[in-house]
């Protein structure tokens, strides 16, 4: 217990005075200091993808993206099923880069402190597989693809559950879930706020 | 409440002119009167055109809603395609594409413009809007043209939203900032700009700031890195947030949750053993009675008794009197601070239990608030679909065993309507009811069986154990015999549930929740029948009357204290045995692929039941919350690494939101309401012993409180006496207890009208759904007619030039 303690106290003091060297140098490069100790610990693990691209210090003014693929070998992501949709979702520039500022969107909206209707807007992009701002019928069965893997339901399976959420959420009868008929769903689903949260 | 439509022709200046190119376009729609208006017009120029009595008829009835309209069931039937875009001609999809709901995030400025309404609105209507004020819609209003418009200007709707930002206040300010969807440097921009909006992280650091204000700065960086640094030291001390991340990891949120609560209960002893430590341990240990030197054996660690009998462990050390703080041999003119310590010791513990109380109902109506909603009529299905997915699964493993999951669940709910649906036979349900009475016959009979045996043997007990201090026999086997009690009640804590498990597999249920429900509430009810003939033995007069018990708190104490250590090494010996002896059987000599699975139900009530033991045992044993903690740590990481080892994710349907509720009621209710009850019993009704502890010569423990409060008020003090009188007055009660009453009614009331409204509201977004249907296919009618049209006046000016030419 004691041999513990001292490890974690050791590991955290090195982070700490890595953090305060590191925030010096920021200091004297540019204006711009990382705000808390959860951006600087996304830094790291943002230069941990990819040594030789990112520098060792944030700097603002440096345009430094990283290709999807390489966001998607990360271990909190890589078994996701909606991981994919997850990250196009966040990059800003849609031509499959992420910069630091889009993966510290990301993991900033996943994180348990963002409200819930903020959780929900993008929870209704990463679902809506088409991008045609409604969850229609195809992108229901995209996701219950998603959702069961190899253990694939059958065909009139398929058909039945989702005439059975466009039955119980489709409030004003158009055939596809609009995000006021999502937010509205989801938001009283108790469970959601703890399933659409990664821990870093 | 749906929009009335304005279809008289109004004089043709007021609206403007409508080419057929303009219409496509909804560049020009202004207003949305004018666009209804111009809408109008147009259907009223294609009825001429084309003269259809029908059309005429569903137009002048459109005031109404469309449905009650007789003029719509007399419309021609047209083909009802659902509205699938790939019915619908270019012009109208050009329309289409420009619907308020399509457009919503399209684009960043639409998204800026769209909160710059948002802040206008806030700035303006600090109170909340009358319900016939409310917009219809969350979209981005067809008033603003710009949330239409993809090239809009992003760079004049930031400024436009920063003007509207300055004008609130702080807090305002960065909630609202909080709560937009756009990117985080976008908003650290924004807020940079604002200059009202101070927050902490982002501190400018400017060429041209005074020496003074970088010093400032560079201060308070300095000061935050400290903060920083000090709260990560801190969580070293705490259970780590990688254990956490390695739980979720592989079991999800369920399992998680256990080990939320371990966490939550370790912080509640923590802070009981604060106080005790800070008022009632270090002013006896600085002024120690005069006690008999004992020596110190091994078995004192389990049995309590021995050495630790007359140490700060137990009340029976404490004395009832009063000494002055601050009081030293050097500084005899200092003002004499008395502190009196039966009035400390029963004030501290007391308003420990009123702190907890406080924090545990606010825990509850938390947890409650989060797991129940108004109008929660969503089936399971939707909660199944879009949230049984859990992010934080990232073992490879668990992942392709949720997949096995979801994909159960999902095929149970379908055939549960195939279920109900099929009725199963009456003498089918005759049995299964059968077997439920048995069931429950068979665990409470075994509940009422547990509860009178341990009542008798306690007394039993009792009697050996003055008996054998009578005929001499060495008090070592006479202490070890007193831990026979302990070991029956852990060893009927530790089979029992089993029982329950294969009662409760032998029973059909309905639904798979109310499996666990049952078997937590015979659990429970086992943890009551243990715990209710303690209590009684406890409080009752037996002890008491027995001679060789010269202290019976202390005694008390150190049953107590006996219970819990036992319970401990049972719980360790259950999980080595329990999961990790049963896995290597499963998987060597049953040769099954599946570990053993970890039953959260009854470990979190192990837990509960045993801060029931701390709670009681507080007044008896003020360093309890101790060895609690010790225990509760010990026992996180001995389940972190039986889990990581020995156990796969539970395959029963638990609800993660439900489960800290429920966890969280079952603590608050049985267990801290019990432990409150006995405390207060105990303090009001009990006569403490006359030769040990603080209250010594006392009849009551409150009678300390009496004689105290008469002492201030010869002393002058009115007050205490007038609150004390006060406190202890039973009206008060009621009082209370009705304010509640009130209080609690006029929520359900609250309650019952978002109920109705959501109703209300609910058919309305119905009526606008069929509005916009019907608009639509008018829409795509008039387009598909016009284009019609225009070919017939193409092919007739092409005959009249063919003709000309001819």
């Amino acid at each position: 217990m004691a041999v513990f303690v001292t490890y974690c106290s050791l590991k955290y003091l090195a982070e700490y005075c890595l953090t305060k060297q590191y925030n010096n140098e920021a200091d004297m490069v540019q204006k711009t200091v990382p705000a808390n100790i959860t951006e600087v610990k996304l830094y790291h693990r943002y230069h941990a993808l990819a040594p030789e691209i990112v520098p060792r210090y944030f700097n603002d003014s440096a345009d430094i993206k990283l290709p999807l693929e390489l966001i998607s070998e990360m271990p909190e992501l890589k078994e996701n099923p909606f991981h994919q949709k997850l990250l196009q979702v966040f990059s800003e520039d849609k031509q499959d880069n992420m910069s630091f500022n889009d993966f510290l969107n990301m993991f900033s909206i996943l994180s348990d402190l963002t409200p819930q209707h903020l959780k929900a807007y993008y929870a209704f992009k990463v679902y809506d597989f088409n991008s045609d701002n409604f969850i229609c019928q195809s992108d229901l069965e995209v996701m219950l693809g998603k959702l069961t893997g190899d253990e694939e339901l059958s065909h009139e399976e398929v058909q039945l559950v989702c005439h059975k959420i466009m039955e119980e959420g489709d409030l004003d009868g158009d055939g596809k879930l609009s995000f006021a008929d999502f937010e509205y769903m989801i938001t009283r689903a108790p469970d959601f706020m703890s399933t659409f949260h990664i821990r870093i | 409440m749906a929009y009335s439509v304005d279809l008289h022709i109004d004089a043709a200046d007021a609206i403007p002119v409508f080419s057929d190119d303009d219409l496509a376009s909804p560049d020009s729609c202004f207003d949305e009167e004018l666009v209804h208006n111009s809408f109008a017009n147009l259907i009223s120029e294609q009825s001429a055109l084309e003269s259809e009595p029908s059309v005429m008829i569903e137009m002048e009835g459109l005031p109404g809603t469309g449905i009650e309209n007789v003029g719509y069931i007399r419309s021609p039937p047209r083909a009802q395609c659902k509205l699938n875009d790939d019915c619908y001609d270019p012009a109208t999809l050009k329309v289409l594409s420009f619907m308020p709901s399509r457009t919503i995030g399209r684009s960043r400025g639409a998204i800026i413009s769209e909160y710059y309404n948002r802040t206008l609105r806030l700035r303006r209507q600090r109170a909340r809007p009358a319900l016939k004020d409310m917009s219809r819609s969350m979209r981005p209003s067809i008033r603003d043209v710009a949330a239409l418009d993809e090239n809009c200007e992003e760079e004049l709707e930031k400024k436009k939203l920063l003007s509207e930002l300055q004008q609130l206040t702080g807090s305002e300010c960065t909630r609202m900032l909080r709560t937009m969807p756009l990117n985080l440097s976008v908003k650290r921009e924004l807020r940079r700009m604002t200059s009202n909006c101070k927050d902490h992280s982002s501190v400018p650091l400017d060429e041209n700031l005074s020496c003074w204000s970088h010093t400032k700065y560079t201060l308070i960086i300095a000061v935050r890195q400290c903060w920083y640094g000090f709260l990560s030291l801190l969580h070293a001390f705490h259970l780590r947030q990688i254990a956490l991340k390695q739980i979720s990891g592989r079991f999800g949120t369920g399992v998680l949750s256990y080990f939320i609560f371990l966490k939550m209960l370790l912080i509640f002893n923590a802070f009981h053993l604060l106080m005790n430590v800070f008022f009632i341990v270090i002013p006896q240990a600085t002024h120690p009675p005069k006690i008999p030197e004992r020596q110190f054996f091994g078995l004192e660690l389990l049995t309590g008794i021995g050495y630790f009998t007359d140490t700060v462990l137990y009340y029976g050390y404490y004395t009832n009197n009063t000494w002055s703080i601050l009081h030293g041999q050097y500084n005899k003119s200092a003002p004499k601070l008395p502190y009196n310590m039966p009035i400390a010791y029963i004030y501290t513990i007391g308003s420990s239990f009123f702190i907890t109380c406080i924090i545990l109902v606010h825990c509850l109506s938390k947890a409650f608030g989060e797991s129940y909603r108004v109008g929660n009529t969503y089936g399971n299905l939707v909660t199944k679909v879009f949230c049984s997915w859990d992010f934080k699964m990232t073992q490879k493993q668990s992942v392709e065993s949720n997949y096995e999951n979801i994909s159960t669940r999902l095929k149970e709910s379908l055939t549960e309507h195939k279920f109900r649906a099929t009725h199963s036979s009456i003498t089918q349900w005759m049995e299964n009811l059968s077997v439920h009475i048995l069931g429950w016959i068979l665990s409470l009979g075994s509940v009422v069986g547990c509860g009178a045996g341990i009542h008798y043997y306690s007394e039993s007990m009792l009697k050996d154990y003055s008996q054998d201090i009578q005929q001499g026999i060495p008090e070592k086997l006479v202490e070890s015999r007193l831990l026979t009690l302990p070991l029956i009640v852990s060893v009927i804590n530790l089979v029992m549930p089993y029982i329950y498990n294969l009662i409760g597999l032998l029973e059909k249920y309905d639904f798979p929740q109310q499996q666990i429900y049952v078997s937590i509430t015979r659990n429970l009810l086992l943890k009551l029948a243990i715990l209710g003939p303690l209590c009684f033995h406890w409080m009752g007069n037996k002890l008491k009357e027995t001679a060789e018990i010269l202290c019976w708190e202390t005694f008390v104490g150190q049953e107590i204290y006996r219970l819990l250590v036992v319970d401990f090494i049972f719980i360790i010996l259950d999980t080595v045995f329990g999961e990790y002896v049963w896995r290597v059987i499963c998987i060597k000599l049953l040769k099954r692929k599946r570990k053993p699975e970890f039953d959260i139900a009854r470990n979190v009530l192990d837990l509960i039941f045993g801060q029931t033991l701390t709670w009681l045992g507080l007044v008896f044993v003020p360093l309890l919350p101790a060895i609690q903690m010790i225990k509760f740590l010990v026992i996180f990481y001995i389940k972190k690494l039986s889990l990581m080892k020995n156990c796969q994710p539970p395959h029963k349907l638990w609800q993660a939101s439900h489960m800290m509720t429920i966890f969280i009621s079952l603590l608050c209710f049985p267990s801290f309401l019990g432990a409150t009850v006995v405390f207060s019993y105990t303090v009001w009704y009990i006569k403490p012993s006359s030769s040990c502890g603080p209250f010594r010569s006392l009849a009551a423990m409150s009678d300390s409180i009496t004689n105290w409060v008469q002492k201030l008020d010869e002393n002058g003090s009115k007050f205490f006496k007038y609150s004390w009188i006060f406190v202890r007055n039973p009206f008060i009660f009621f009082l209370a207890s009705g304010f509640l009453l009130i209080l609690i009614y006029f929520h359900c009331q609250v309650v019952d009208g978002q109920r109705k409204v959501i109703k209300l509201l609910n058919e309305q977004i119905a009526n606008e759904g069929e509005d916009k249907k019907f608009l639509i296919d008018k829409l795509q009618d008039f387009n598909r007619k016009k284009f019609k049209f225009q070919n017939k006046r193409l092919t007739q000016r092409e005959d009249e030039v063919y003709s000309d030419n001819y």
